[in-house]
């Protein structure tokens, strides 16, 4: 590595790539399906209230609603009630509090269906009540994140496969350079007798330390930006529990990527050794 | 031992080697002489089993080389110390780290390498010279060194090809001297050379190579010039 500082270079930072490439994609898909998950918990139907809406029209709703047997249940939000939970969500934000009194928040109707299936008619009872002014639709929320998440799933995969198969070439490529640069050495080791693996384990290895190296370099700098942009993100995602990752979590994902930087290393650097050692 | 058995070796339409047989035992020090291109150097890759012989046999200690599997020549070149013409030294790596080298493919323990590597330096005349470089060295000391790794793993036969080709008389007198004390030790050595004047001073066998064909083989040779 000495010798060829620059084609040491070209393949830990290809190596580098493929694996910040991952570990954005894995944060970013798993942080998708923790998202996911919370709105399949949540109450999923909000009907936002006309200002003038009285609580006689809101018990009124909520018969209705109870009427259809599908509803777990319907929990009425008063415009104070808005106002503390609005003040906990952004209690590090002395700007956002500024000016917002419960007058400015509308009160709501937070309805869990007994079945996903049952929302479409809920929500349609709701919206055609006239007391109510908005009805927030979780279904079409949980419908977008899924698809989301698929095709994320789907692009991350191929992206992430096509510069695996890149790195895997261009170690391929590198350590064939390196074999055919130290041919005379080569020739001299296996004239006083070095075995096939003596000769070859130190291509193999310097493979496997492209692969660590990046993939290490690559989570190091994922982890610090992922933590650099937390207090943006905690805000973004107010209520939603994404946020901070677990250290088991990140572990994880060093350990399985370290585990893959190995096996393309070593990959490119014996396929390097069966083609250009003969 | 050595044995070739009516060994032809061929390059094409060249005929390097042609019907050559001749045993070496165990303990004798030979030359193999010849003018250039009489399949000197033929020879000794063949022993190394770096080619085929086009016809024959050959058999090195209990090693039959046409049958010798390729995952078995390592171990095979192992019983062999080779001293090149072009020294075949690592241009990067120190003297030292040159002969160690010989030791480190033979597994040798690293507590044991440092130790070996010094006492052959010095009983080679390399004394004070392991941390040179190869390009800080003379002619007869890159010889040395050579000599020092073919010798340092202690092989039974030593095989040098033409260790004294680029050397002046006074220096190739003085590796052939260390190759006698090698065979005095009771190593089997094999020279392969066209200098006359160091395989008439030694009165040891030759075989006589021309044109591929063995013409002589004597026991106590002498190099007569034509």
């Amino acid at each position: 590595m000495r010798r060829s500082p620059y084609q040491a270079l070209a393949a830990t930072l290809i190596m580098f790539l493929t694996f910040f490439l991952a570990t954005v994609f894995v944060l970013t898909a798993g942080g998708f399906q923790v998202v996911l998950r919370y709105f399949e918990t949540r109450p999923q139907v909000t009907a936002f209230l006309k200002d003038e809406t009285t609580l006689e029209q809101v018990d009124t709703i909520k018969a209705r609603l109870a009427q259809t047997g599908k509803v777990k249940e319907a929990k009425y939000i008063s415009k104070e009630e808005a106002l503390v939970i609005y003040r906990e969500q952004n209690k590090n934000d002395p700007l956002l509090l500024e000016m917002v009194t419960a007058n400015i928040l509308p009160a709501s109707l937070e309805v869990a269906t007994k079945d996903i299936a049952f929302l479409p008619e809920v929500a349609q009872i709701l919206k055609s009540e006239p007391g109510v002014e908005e009805v927030v639709f979780q279904e079409d929320v949980v419908k977008a994140l899924h698809n989301w998440t698929s095709t994320l799933r789907k692009i991350g995969i191929g992206l992430i496969g096509a510069l695996g198969l890149v790195s895997l070439l261009i170690i391929l490529v590198i350590i064939g350079m390196k074999i055919t640069l130290r041919k005379e050495e080569i020739e001299i080791l296996q004239l006083i007798g070095a075995s096939p693996w003596y000769i070859r384990a130190p291509f193999i290895f310097e493979g496997m330390f492209y692969g660590v190296i990046g993939a290490i370099l690559a989570w190091g700098i994922g982890y610090l930006l992922l933590l650099y942009a937390t207090p943006f993100l905690v805000k973004f995602l107010s209520g939603i529990p994404i946020l901070p990752v677990p250290i088991p979590f990140m572990l994880a994902v060093l350990g399985i990527e370290i585990l893959a930087g190995i096996v393309i290393g070593s990959l490119g650097s014996l396929l390097a050794v069966k083609r250009y050692l003969k | 031992m050595v044995k070739f058995e009516n060994v032809t070796k061929k390059f094409g339409d060249v005929t390097a080697l042609n019907g050559v047989s001749f045993v070496i035992e165990p303990g004798e020090f030979v030359f193999v002489i010849g003018p250039s291109g009489a399949g000197k150097s033929t020879l000794v890759r063949l022993i190394l089993k770096e080619c085929l012989p086009t016809e024959g046999t050959i058999k090195v200690k209990n090693f039959n080389l046409q049958e010798l599997s390729k995952k078995k020549i390592p171990e095979y070149r192992r019983q062999i110390g080779v001293v090149f013409q072009d020294f075949k030294l690592l241009s990067d790596q120190t003297v030292f780290e040159n002969v160690a080298l010989a030791l480190r493919v033979l597994n040798e323990a690293e507590e044991k390498i440092e130790q070996k590597v010094l006492n052959i330096l010095d009983l080679v005349g390399l004394k004070g010279k392991d941390n040179f470089f190869p390009s800080q060295l003379s002619g007869g000391e890159l010889q040395r060194v050579c000599l020092a790794r073919a010798i340092v793993g202690e092989p039974e036969i030593i095989i040098a090809d033409e260790p004294t080709g680029n050397l002046d008389l006074g220096i190739a007198r003085q590796i052939v001297d260390l190759l006698k004390k090698i065979n005095e030790a009771g190593k089997t050595v094999i020279m392969a050379t066209h200098n006359f004047a160091i395989v008439n001073a030694l009165s040891q066998r030759v075989i006589e190579l021309d044109e591929g064909k063995l013409v002589s083989d004597q026991k106590k040779g002498k190099y007569h010039l034509k």
